[in-house]
């Protein structure tokens, strides 16, 4: 094994520019499938965010009593498809509003507790149970308004969908591509190092000892391919975290989670090696004859 | 030690050996001469197994080689070394590494490596050549770093293909000399040549080929 490495070392020191440009096309491979993990698995995030979040909001209109209030919480809690309601009083409406705009004085000065409406927050198990909870809580004669963000749960599951399947094809792609770069590179060496094999050969190398560096070698192209696209991704999230965040708002998906970073990593190494092993197998079952 | 029992060779519908019965003892010097084309390589690449005969058996010691399977043609071929007319040294390697390399493929470990290297260097008298690499050699030093990746492994056969094909006169001799020696020490040499004055001067077993066929086998030979 230690001098399968050594030759391994040995095959790539020789020939740098073809190393230098497999692990390159490695790293775009794995640089797109790591940046649609991440945004996939942040939309999924963002999509789980706002189906636990209060889906359904009741706006009261002015006058609206505690006793009112109550009523229809209580009312609401009776549904089983309720999981959760949260009242929101003018004060704390204000509250919030102040907070969100604490560093622009002209529109804190413009708004008192009194032009913001109460409103009651209610969470459903499912977003298809929206609709009627929204249908329940109009027909309530002190309720002004009802939002249903279903309309944003739509649009994140559709984004989220899209990016699952133009993430796939093109990651799948991306794989066959590398894969067959692989199968070029290693092909191509296993031919400028015919008599090199030749003379391994007579001098009584196993068939395994004469394909295992180049094995190797297509691993090592994916595993330094990846390692430079992780962290060529993780630097990107890290530096873009601030301006995502304001962007994202109440979304917490930012400073992204260390262990995702480290099982997309793991995940990559993986997939590169099989790329990478793949490829050189079929170079080697291609073109070395022995 | 060699066992040749009617041996046939045919590539297409050329007959490359024709029926060829050798019997070679351990610690022979062997010349097969004959003119190009005669079949000598052929003989020589069926014993490193490189190709099998069409019909006949070659016994190597008590292997036959037509039947050693796959896995042990690795094992098989540790038993004998192979020196080649164009040396088939490898440009990105050094004298050193490419003596190495025999013994790398059969797992020795670095110090029995670099004990064994260092040994056989020297004995080929091409020790402070080692860190030169193959363009930075004569043809001599060259053939003595390829005798030295063949008698490194210490085998019990050396082939040697034309190795003074591509060498002046001086440098023929040297080459000449050290196989001899090599061949004091009990290993068998089989030298395809059509080096009339080596040949002669030698006086060793010359097994004459033509057309496929041995047609002369005797002892302190010549070659005319």
């Amino acid at each position: 094994m230690s001098k399968a490495i050594e030759f391994t070392k040995r095959n790539i020191r020789r020939t740098p520019f073809q190393a230098i440009a497999a692990s390159m096309v490695m790293l775009l491979t794995f640089l797109a499938l790591q940046t649609f993990i991440i945004l996939a698995a942040g939309s999924q995030a963002a999509l789980r965010y706002f189906e636990s979040k209060p889906q359904v909001i009741a706006f009261f209109k002015e006058g609206t009593t505690d006793q009112d209030v109550t009523a229809i919480e209580s009312a609401l809690k009776q549904e089983t498809r309720v999981t959760n309601t949260k009242f929101v009083s003018k004060d704390m409406a204000l509250q919030i509003y102040r907070e969100k705009n604490k560093n622009d004085p002209t529109l804190l000065e413009l708004v008192t507790a009194n032009i913001l409406p109460a409103s009651l927050e209610i969470s459903t198990k499912d977003p298809e149970d929206l609709a009627p909870i929204a249908d329940i809580l109009k027909r309530e004669p002190v309720v002004s308004e009802v939002i249903v963000p279903e309309d944003v749960v739509a649009t994140l599951t559709s984004i989220t969908r899209i990016i699952r399947y133009v993430g796939g094809a093109t990651v799948g792609f991306l794989m066959i591509f590398a894969t067959l770069v692989i199968v070029m590179i290693i092909g191509f060496k296993i031919r400028i190092k015919r008599t090199e094999i030749e003379i391994m050969r007579l001098v009584g190398a196993s068939p395994g000892f004469i394909r295992t560096p180049f094995i190797f070698e297509g691993m090592l192209y994916g595993v330094t391919g990846t390692i430079l696209a992780w962290i060529i991704s993780y630097t990107l999230l890290w530096y873009f975290t601030p301006f995502l965040q304001g962007y994202l708002g109440e979304v917490k998906l930012l400073p992204v989670n260390p262990l995702f970073m480290l099982a997309l990593l793991g995940g990559s190494l993986i997939a590169a090696c099989v790329v990478g092993a793949i490829g050189s197998f079929a170079a080697v079952r291609r073109y070395l004859k022995i | 030690m060699i066992l040749f029992e009617n041996v046939s060779k045919k590539f297409g519908p050329a007959l490359a050996l024709d029926n060829v019965s050798l019997d070679i003892k351990q610690g022979e010097f062997v010349f097969i001469v004959g003119p190009s084309g005669a079949g000598k390589s052929t003989l020589l690449k069926i014993l490193t197994r490189e190709i099998l005969p069409t019909s006949g058996k070659i016994m190597v010691g008590n292997i036959d080689i037509a039947k050693i399977k796959d896995s042990n043609v690795p094992q098989f071929r540790r038993k004998v070394g192979v020196v080649f007319q164009d040396f088939k040294l490898l440009d990105d390697r050094t004298v050193f590494e490419q003596v190495a390399l025999t013994l790398e493929v059969q797992g020795k470990s670095d110090e029995e490596i670099q004990k064994a290297v260092e040994h056989t260097l020297k004995l080929v008298e091409i020790w402070d050549k080692r860190n030169l690499f193959p363009k930075q050699l004569s043809g001599g030093e060259a053939q003595r770093t390829a005798i030295a990746r063949a008698i490194v492994g210490k085998p019990d056969i050396v082939l040697a293909d034309e190795p003074t094909g591509d060498l002046d006169h001086k440098t023929a001799w040297g080459v000449i000399q050290l196989l001899n020696e090599i061949n004091s020490w009990g290993t068998t040499i089989l030298m395809a040549t059509h080096n009339q004055e080596i040949v002669n001067t030698l006086k060793r077993r010359v097994v004459v080929i033509k057309q496929g066929k041995i047609v002369k086998d005797s002892k302190e030979g010549r070659y005319e």
